[in-house]
């Protein structure tokens, strides 16, 4: 009877150890993608380094699905920048053109007005009420870089989630199955 | 090892490296670009000039603008963002810059041009510092890539000035 304790143990054992290895390899993809998206934040010095653009208030330069790397440095604000900036009350941030800029002598604040090249009119519209400007801490990045088409993924994912179930769930299912 | 599974993600990963490279090598490309613009801007007439009820002085201009930036484009541009910017200094703002136009070009066919408009956005300074201000207008443009990196440059013409008063 003992050798029957003992395979089973053995067989136990190994279960575990795949598991855990599994776990472990699970946990360092996670964390890798972790580290990189930091990793761009430390570099960029924008919270989010790489947005999707939403609408077509920037056409034809940005379409939507089009990817944006976004900067965000000491330099000051220029107008014909393609700036990222987050309205009070709006939860999702505008990517548009600033076309004027107003800066002041003595502190070096900044009013900012902005419009999407697309748009009839500027931006007051899309501001709190009453906001006439913006200012540096709307500003969450300037547009550097541009990729197109590929930001598709992720609007197709927001709007069905189903479809980022099913990827989750086959990418989980590839990780625990896959066994070098 | 050599699982269906397998193989259709080295394939997938090894398609995606070679696309990103490519983009990559598309951007490097535009820095072999060495653009010589060029562009002239006259104002024809002062429209109006009056200081609002809130007591900011605003303008309205006759522009005539003309351009050839056909050097900007290369096989990786999409298109080239084009504004003119009145930009001045006053004694509360050390940099004021106002859009006065602005026009978006697809195609190289369409770089060379002129136009005779007067100013789409509205000229409004902070305060009442624009009766006789020297100002430069800039124009400036943006290079949006088909892939990659953004380019931006501008030309100043210096040397504009406002009437003395409004009119």
């Amino acid at each position: 009877m003992g050798w029957i304790g003992e395979s089973v143990e053995s067989i136990r054992s190994i279960q575990i150890r795949q598991l855990i290895t599994q776990a472990v390899t699970f946990g360092l993809i996670v964390t890798s993608a972790l580290i990189i998206w930091k990793g761009l934040m430390c570099i960029t010095g924008s919270e989010s380094p790489v947005v999707v653009v939403l609408s077509g208030s920037m056409e034809p330069g940005f379409k939507r699905g089009d990817i944006l790397f976004l900067h965000m440095s000491k330099d000051p604000i220029r107008s014909g920048e393609i700036v990222v900036f987050n309205v009070d009350g709006r939860e999702i941030p505008i990517v548009h053109r600033v076309i004027k800029v107003h800066e002041r002598e003595d502190t070096g604040e900044v009013d900012v007005l902005t419009k999407g090249d697309n748009n009839y009119g500027d931006d007051r519209l899309l501001y709190a009420d009453g906001q006439l400007w913006l200012h540096r801490h709307h500003i969450m990045g300037r547009a550097v870089g541009f990729l197109p088409y590929v930001g598709w993924v992720t609007i197709i994912m927001t709007e069905n989630p189903i479809f980022k179930y099913i990827l989750i769930g086959a990418l989980g299912l590839l990780v625990i199955t896959s066994k070098d | 090892m050599h699982s269906f599974g397998y193989r259709a993600n080295a394939l997938l990963t090894f398609a995606i490296t070679i696309l990103a490279l490519i983009c990559a090598i598309a951007s490097f490309t535009d820095s072999f670009n060495h653009p010589t613009p060029l562009a002239q801007v006259k104002v024809l007439n002062i429209n109006w000039f009056h200081k609002q009820p809130n007591g900011n002085d605003e303008v309205s201009m006759t522009l005539n603008i003309s351009a050839d930036l056909q050097s900007l484009f290369t096989w990786n541009t999409k298109q080239v963002f084009v504004f003119l910017a009145a930009e001045y200094e006053t004694k509360k703002n050390a940099l004021n810059q106002i859009s006065l136009w602005d026009g978006i070009i697809q195609s190289k066919e369409h770089a060379k041009f002129w136009t005779h408009t007067s100013n789409k956005y509205r000229f409004i300074d902070q305060g009442s510092n624009l009766r006789g201000k020297e100002f430069n207008l800039t124009m400036h443009w943006h290079v949006m890539p088909k892939t990659g990196k953004m380019l931006a440059d501008k030309i100043v013409i210096p040397g504009y000035r406002l009437p003395e008063e409004y009119r």
